[in-house]
């Protein structure tokens, strides 16, 4: 391999600063790119990626820091600005204009005139050529909409190149794309890169960053774990960078419990939709816990919206009691007592403006329909049964939900699908920024609904927190269940090194 | 090729359809004359139409254009008769006016984010206003530039005059395909209907071009309202309400989507054309009440909503397979 750090230095950030209200997106992250480099920029959710790339693109101001451009110190104004310094930007959601012709959106607002008129035909002329440098053959006059993700990424990345980019990141570019088409993208990298291109590659695929990095840096929760060349980092090593664990020793408190028998509740055989998750065979019995682990990205969130209906599998059956069931749509879910708290809980979980009680009723409402409607006397009874049973620390039932803690919101959710007396419940980043303290109660709680009989699948990010309680854990890479874990395997180690192992 | 100009071609297929249909029925429909009173009837209609264009395509919308027309009307009876200005300064003084006016309205679109619906709605309230300040009469013009420019025509064989309002409408029409198809303004007209955060993050100046765009559109009811005085002689305070609607639904019927992004001028002509078909059929048919012209835009307003929405799911759903 090129020894990469002979090059000049292209980009370099020092002591970057970031803060939000109540969180440190950036807390003083250095970070180098060279010329003619493919810098992988990793991290879990809430890392800092994005923060860094819209510090760097002028979408957002830096609280402290130096950026430097080829030696130089630049601060950019906004994306225009971060471009006309060599600064290029393409976004997984391909940031172009869908109505326009591919010809427009490479040259718009530098179309060829002569007397104040734009030169279609030299527009286009130009555009075949500068395509064809990538190895596109399509007609440029055509809406960009014609076009597939890939082609229209290829224009994106063709747009910010020929706009003098000399540093061009990308943001998840593959995320939409099939084996194929990443295969382009890659060799249109290398092809940049050997034209001396600094390229900061963003993405969650692993067997990507070893295909196409020369060097990774890691962030985690805003801060700078490491950044090295990818020659000489084993998977294991970036994976724990990544989660940030070491290799422990120490064996895991785990608690034992008697391992689950009988007939399974729920089952799934082949169940999988193209572009979306590979099928996979998934059973959970009652009283079973079954965790979800994997990197962002592999596929956690996706098994869950198939599994409760939210996608509709285009292979496999689902079963319940043995039995197969129709499960195209949530309200399926719903009616075969299937219950999902979803990972954002502002946007898809929570009606903030309603009162706890009724968020609490919400889906049991839902469940009997619209013209039932639930008396209120009842829906008092219930809202301060769960109130009690899962110690919501509310003042009152009234209040709304929005001026809740995370805490108390995530327990809310979970009453509201407890309350339709659910036998299978899927959680998807249950513990996800709440404070320690709710933390440890929404385990214990997870513990004592298996218990009473529930299913459960979840999800989380926390390998600690999903070894403890799982009895089965699900290891899940680019979009595949790619090992089952149980008894004994089930270690946050174990979990590490699957997801770390090669495919 | 032909799907990327489907809606316009049906809008042409409309009007085609439309025309021999009247024509069957009426054979003078071919006579140069009633084609002539076509485009001078419609001569105000199709001016501010084509700034009503721009401003669709961008994803916005301008409700104050018929009080715009109206009040150029007032303003300029008031000037020419009240006070004697000379006509051609009081042209031009009231179209700077209202260029102001309308940057005036890209400018609060733009800087505090308010939905265009509501900028223009308050345009439409103050300029109405403003007619009754003037005067509450119907003033009518007698300066003798008005006779004058009113009387030039181009004869037609057959009869019919190519009037001068109806030149200016089509010069009109001429000047807003140029621009819109072939300058870096008109690209980033569509690229803000399109999208507007992806044409900011491409570096299209998205304050300038929404200024513009209302400017544009204020200037062309100005002199739509300039071409109406001709066509009545007169300034009312009433004349032109509820213009801005079948504007409206002249350019969605010309095949541009009001969301935004698709259409194109000459195809906003076409939608005018039908409107006014539609009107003079009625006036031939003469036991109908003018009304059912109302009735008739809106069935085909509705029919092109429909239309426009299959068109673009059968695109969205074309290229997922």
């Amino acid at each position: 391999m090129q020894p990469v750090t002979e090059q000049p230095q292209l980009l370099e950030i020092r002591g970057l600063t970031k803060g939000f209200p109540g969180v440190q997106a950036l807390d003083h992250v250095d970070f180098t790119l060279h010329a003619g480099e493919i810098h992988g920029l990793l991290g879990e959710n809430g890392a800092g990626k994005s923060t860094l790339i819209k510090v760097l693109t002028g979408v957002l101001r830096r609280d402290a820091g130096i950026i430097r451009l080829e030696g130089h110190e630049v601060t950019a104004r906004d994306t225009a600005d971060a471009l006309s310094l060599g600064i290029g930007t393409v976004y997984q959601e391909v940031n172009l204009l869908p109505n326009l012709s591919a010809a427009e959106n490479l040259f718009i607002g530098r179309q060829p005139h002569r007397f104040g008129l734009v030169r279609t035909g030299e527009m286009r002329r130009r555009a075949v050529e500068l395509l064809s440098g990538y190895g596109l053959d399509i007609d440029v006059a055509n809406p960009l909409s014609s076009y597939s993700v890939a082609i229209q990424q290829i224009v994106a990345i063709a747009r910010a190149v020929d706009l003098s980019a000399k540093v061009l990141i990308l943001d998840e570019p593959t995320a939409s794309l099939d084996a194929q088409e990443v295969e382009t993208l890659f060799e249109i990298l290398r092809r940049l890169k050997s034209r001396g291109i600094g390229i900061v590659f963003v993405t969650h695929f692993l067997d990507q960053v070893y295909a196409v990095c020369d060097r990774i840096t890691v962030l985690r929760n805003g801060r700078l774990v490491g950044s090295r060349p990818i020659a000489e980092l084993p998977r294991i090593e970036l994976v724990s960078m990544m989660l940030g664990r070491e290799l422990a020793a120490e064996a895991l408190h785990r608690n034992q419990r008697p391992a689950v028998v009988g007939e399974p509740l729920v089952a799934f055989r082949n169940y999988g939709k193209s572009r979306l998750i590979e099928p996979f065979d998934l059973a959970l019995r009652p009283g079973e816990v079954v965790g979800l682990a994997g990197l962002l990205g592999s596929g956690r969130t996706e098994t869950a919206k198939l599994v409760f209906g939210i996608e509709r599998a285009d292979s496999g059956q689902a079963f319940v009691d043995g039995k197969p069931v129709r499960l195209a749509t949530p309200r399926d879910a719903a009616r075969l007592r299937f219950g999902f708290t979803p990972e954002d809980r502002k946007t898809e979980g929570i009606v903030a403006e309603l009162s706890v009680r009724e968020n609490i009723v919400l889906a049991l409402q839902a469940q009997r329909g619209w013209l039932h409607k639930i008396p209120r006397a009842k829906q008092d009874e219930i809202a301060s049964r769960f109130i009690k049973l899962l110690d919501i620390r509310t003042p009152d039932a009234e209040k709304p939900i929005g001026l809740l803690s995370g805490g108390n919101q995530q327990k809310a959710l979970l009453a509201r699908w407890l309350a339709t007396e659910p036998r299978f419940l899927i959680l998807d980043e249950p513990t996800r920024g709440i404070d320690v303290g709710a933390h440890a109660e929404i385990i214990r709680l997870i513990e004592r609904l298996c218990e009473e009989g529930l299913a459960l699948l979840v999800i989380s990010s926390e390998l600690e927190e999903i070894a403890s309680y799982s009895d089965r854990v699900v290891v899940l890479r680019d979009r595949r269940h790619v090992r089952e874990l149980s008894g004994d395997e089930v270690s946050a180690d174990t979990i590490m090194t699957t997801i770390a192992s090669h495919s | 090729m032909i799907r990327r100009h489907l809606p316009v071609l049906i809008t042409l297929a409309v009007f085609i359809v439309g025309y021999l249909i009247c024509l069957a029925q009426f054979p003078s429909f071919a006579s140069t004359r009633v084609v002539g009173n076509l485009l001078t009837d419609n001569a105000f209609l199709g001016i501010v139409a084509v700034g009503m264009t721009f401003v669709i395509l961008s994803g916005g919308i301008d409700l104050s254009v018929g009080s715009v027309i109206a009040f150029t009307g007032v303003f300029l009876a008031v000037a020419i008769e009240r006070y004697g200005v000379n006509p051609y300064l009081a042209f031009v003084f009231i179209l700077g006016l209202a260029a102001l006016f309308g940057a005036g309205m890209g400018f609060l679109i733009h800087a505090f984010q308010i939905p265009a619906f509501i900028v223009t709605l308050a345009g439409m309230f103050l300029a109405r206003g403003l007619c009754f300040v003037l005067t509450t009469d119907s003033i009518p013009i007698n300066a003798p530039a008005y006779g004058q420019i009113a009387d030039i025509a181009f004869a037609l064989p057959g009869g019919g005059r190519l009037t001068f309002i109806a030149i200016v409408m089509l010069m009109t029409f001429a000047a807003g395909i140029v621009l819109a198809h072939f300058t870096r303004f008109g690209a980033n007209v569509y690229a803000l209907g399109g999208n507007r955060t992806s044409a900011e993050l491409m570096g299209v100046p998205v304050g300038k071009t929404t200024i513009r765009i209302y400017m544009l559109s204020s200037l062309l009811a100005a002199l739509a309202g300039i071409v109406f005085s001709f066509y009545t002689s007169a300034g009312y305070s009433l004349a032109a309400t509820g213009v801005e609607l079948d504007t409206i639904a002249a350019v969605v019927i010309g095949g541009t989507l009001l969301t935004g992004g698709y259409g194109t001028i000459i195809g906003t002509l076409v939608g005018v054309l039908i409107q006014g078909l539609i009107q003079t059929y009625i006036t031939f048919e003469g036991t109908l009440s003018s009304w059912w012209t109302k009735i008739a835009i809106g069935a085909l307003l509705f029919a092109f909503i429909v239309l426009q929405r299959g068109l673009s799911a059968a695109s969205v759903r074309s290229r997922s397979t």
